[in-house]
């Protein structure tokens, strides 16, 4: 049988002994149907997820339903939207009671004073031009003005085919405001013209992601093998789909044979009451997502699987190293 | 009662083994002292696999509470016999 410490030398062994124990167990949640911008691929509205349920107006219900998903084993809330800013006291019914996460498109700053440490993810999808085509504006300009230098945010830059060749120009404006940032890809769920993945892009952008990794080692938070998963779709001769995913809601995951899975993972639509396929969209076709968190956790959970090879298991290391400084659970 | 222990170790090792395909490994040779996670790299989803046939096979219940402690085969052997002889 081989073991972790055959297969790593001491530093990686330090490496694997403090991530090996933190058992994260995330769950997601729609705080709001509303966002204060509409853009085109954004998941939630064009499978029109938004109109799924009525929003739960009472912010005692959210104290209540929190207590109720510790009570489940969660300890990660990841808040997505609509825009979880329009509700801060919801917000804040998780982040009193758990480690949250906030993903925003960072038009409206949380306020540190109420917020301290909140880990906060900025959505970016590209530079100025593609801002505009696919949000309607350039939300970098807001967005790095409220939050230039906090510790507990980073940008979390969504990349299009047509930032081929451009993305140093954003990775630099990040490390400029002396921000972190995280790359996925973008999975063009409303084929706007020109932002599906061809191959021969998916090729040079890993080949780009790996270059801006090796020169911008601070400002990335990324690994190799965490490209080579998300441009190929492949991780050791397996293929990310449906039967794969990891990230599906538990109580409507009915697939047989069960794959390795986020254990007692939910998506809550803001109802409190309804739940959503997926991390993502329903609509989606998972064979062509490229969902970031989904291929990490795809990583994350299969660590046995990795431990075959030296490489495999320090790519499992990377990959899951980074999954745990996005989310705070070890420092940057 | 060393020969109970005993028994129950070499079982879930040989639990282990078929529940998670490991691979070149019997009960026999089964270090009963190595830490599950940080050599044998089982996760937690492993280990609620592993708890899921304990507790069928020993009519134990084994709280999530508890899944930190249990670190070696010969801890959980030790956890299931205080639990069999009601001394926990």
């Amino acid at each position: 049988m081989i073991t972790v410490s055959s297969l790593l030398d001491d530093h990686w062994y330090e490496r694997y002994k403090k991530i090996s124990r933190l058992n994260i167990r995330s769950s997601i949640y729609d705080v709001t149907n509303r966002c204060n911008l509409r853009c085109k691929g954004c998941f939630f509205f064009s499978s029109g997820e938004h109109e799924v349920a009525a929003e739960e107006n009472d912010v005692d219900k959210w104290y209540g339903f929190v207590e109720k998903e510790m009570e489940r084993g969660v300890n990660l809330a990841i808040l997505i939207g609509g825009e979880p800013t329009l509700c801060l006291d919801r917000v804040e019914a998780f982040y009193k009671k758990l480690p949250t996460f906030c993903a925003t498109n960072g038009l409206i700053k949380v306020p540190r004073d109420r917020f301290p440490d909140m880990m906060v993810g900025l959505s970016l999808w590209g530079d100025e031009e593609d801002e505009k085509i696919l949000r309607g504006k350039d939300t970098f300009k807001i967005s790095s003005g409220n939050y230039e230098g906090d510790p507990h945010a980073y940008y979390l830059y969504t990349i299009t085919p047509k930032q081929l060749g451009k993305t140093e120009q954003i990775i630099r404006k990040i490390r400029d405001v002396g921000l972190k940032v995280h790359i996925q890809l973008l999975s063009n769920d409303e084929e706007v013209d020109g932002f599906s993945w061809q191959p021969d892009e998916l090729v040079a952008v890993r080949e780009e992601m790996d270059d801006m990794l090796d020169a911008y080692p601070e400002t990335m938070i990324s690994s190799r093998y965490y490209h080579e998963i998300i441009t190929t779709g492949k991780m050791l001769d397996r293929s990310f789909g449906w039967l794969e995913c990891p990230s599906v809601t538990e109580p409507l995951d009915k697939r047989e044979p069960r794959p390795k899975r986020l254990t007692n993972f939910i998506r809550w639509s803001s109802d409190l009451k309804t739940m959503h396929r997926c991390c993502t969209s329903e609509t989606r076709d998972c064979s062509t997502c490229k969902d970031g968190a989904a291929h990490m956790s795809w990583v994350m959970v299969n660590k046995r699987a990795h431990i075959k090879t030296s490489k495999d298991l320090q790519n499992w290391i990377e990959v899951y190293e980074m999954f745990a400084k996005l989310y705070q659970f070890i420092p940057w | 009662m060393t020969n109970d222990i005993n028994k129950t170790i070499t079982r879930i090792a040989e639990i282990i083994i078929n529940e998670l395909k490991l691979e070149d490994i019997t009960p026999e040779t089964f270090d009963a002292d190595l830490d599950l996670v940080d050599e044998v790299g089982i996760d937690s989803m492993d280990l609620a696999t592993v708890v899921l046939v304990l507790r069928d096979e020993y009519g134990v219940r084994i709280d999530e509470d508890d899944y930190p402690k249990l670190t070696t085969v010969r801890i959980i052997a030790g956890y299931i016999n205080d639990k069999l002889s009601g001394s926990e």
